[in-house]
């Protein structure tokens, strides 16, 4: 009898660890996205910036095209790289994930710049972004938002 | 035997051609990867930022506050430069600035701490002094005339270039080095961005313990 409750248990366990790792991670098609978050923007007039790691599962190349918030007037993935020490930011274009890999927005590197802001982004609330993929198309997926200096997923 | 000497000579030539050939190669390749030559900014940077004493420029703090120069000296100081419409990489260097001062606790009392806006257009002070809050009370910002700022840069040897975006916004290129200066204004050394707590720290200590 307690071996099989223990079995039991044991099974409920598996199935638990055979979901996805955390309740933040959005599929679509074979993308998934995971822990989205987004830093709180110093009032309206500067834009702010969100994460997230987007993992492709399947076999084919899918790519980034568009992204899109209603906190934001313009929203769009930038890049930010250095040369010979000198920092530039732009539009990042098309963002490939290819077949079984993954492509990580973090800060001093990919971000979701959101511009012209209609709201400010407050620390403790949360951002609703729609990114829209070639193969997988639109979702839509929900970041928390941090404090203006975070670094990471809190 | 006169054709055996030829030979002889020509594969000499030939040896002592490739010979030349190598060494100009490796000492081109060195010139360029740790001589002289190299474009890491961590070598430029220490070859020629002067000493704060000689630079001369005249900006406003956050606080509406006349300052320049001098305000450097008497206590190390770590200088930057960044802009408040950057949402990616400034505030991810504020942060790790703000990890680092909370590293050196009470230590971080003796320095100065300043970013300085290559964005003077759109950094007034007032929104300098919105940006600056959110981070380590120590962080200063310094902004100015666009000629306040062209002057300040090149005392450190900064370069900066406004780069469109769509819609009439603008992004600002801009070298992201942190500069750290002892308490007489001698260049000491540069922290680079991302560059590891474990590195950045010990760093400014070292400024800290030479005051």
């Amino acid at each position: 009898m307690l071996r099989l409750l223990s079995q039991a248990l044991l099974s409920i366990v598996f199935i638990l660890s055979a979901l996805p790792v955390s309740a933040d991670s959005t599929r679509v098609g074979d993308l998934v996205i995971d822990s989205p978050w987004a830093r709180a923007s110093i009032g309206m007039s500067r834009p702010a910036a969100a994460y997230m790691t987007i993992r492709n599962e399947g076999t084919v190349s899918d790519a980034l095209l568009a992204v899109s918030t209603p906190l934001s007037g313009m929203a769009e993935v930038h890049a930010t790289s250095t040369k010979n020490g000198v920092m530039s930011m732009g539009p990042a274009g098309p963002v490939e994930i290819q077949g079984g890999g993954n492509v990580l927005l973090a800060p001093g590197g990919l971000h979701i710049m959101m511009m012209k802001l209609k709201k400010a982004l407050i620390k403790g609330k949360t951002v609703e972004i729609t990114l829209a993929f070639k193969r997988s198309g639109k979702v839509t997926v929900t970041a928390p938002i941090y404090g203006p200096g975070a670094t990471r997923p809190e | 035997m006169i054709r055996h000497a030829t030979y002889v000579r020509k594969t000499g030539l030939f040896m002592l051609a490739i010979f030349v050939g190598l060494a100009a190669s490796i000492g081109i390749g060195w010139w360029q990867v740790d001589g002289p030559g190299s474009d890491r900014p961590m070598n430029k940077t220490k070859a020629v930022i002067s000493p704060i004493k000689s630079m001369s420029f005249s900006l406003t703090d956050h606080e509406g506050a006349s300052v320049g120069p001098e305000i450097l000296l008497g206590r190390p100081s770590m200088v930057f430069f960044g802009y408040t419409f950057c949402p990616d990489v400034c505030p991810t260097t504020l942060a790790d600035i703000t990890g680092w001062l909370e590293d050196l606790g009470p230590d971080a009392k003796h320095l100065n701490v300043v970013l300085i806006s290559v964005d003077p257009e759109r950094d007034t002070p007032a929104v300098l002094a919105d940006y600056v809050a959110a981070f380590h009370p120590k962080i200063r910002g310094w902004t100015g005339s666009l000629q306040d700022l062209s002057r300040a840069a090149s005392a450190f040897r900064v370069t900066y270039k406004k780069v469109p975006l769509d819609d009439k916004d603008y992004a600002m290129d801009h070298t992201s080095s942190v500069f750290l200066f002892d308490a007489s204004g001698q260049f000491r050394n540069t922290i680079d961005f991302h560059e590891n707590r474990e590195i950045a720290v010990p760093k400014i200590r070292r400024v800290l313990r030479d005051r």
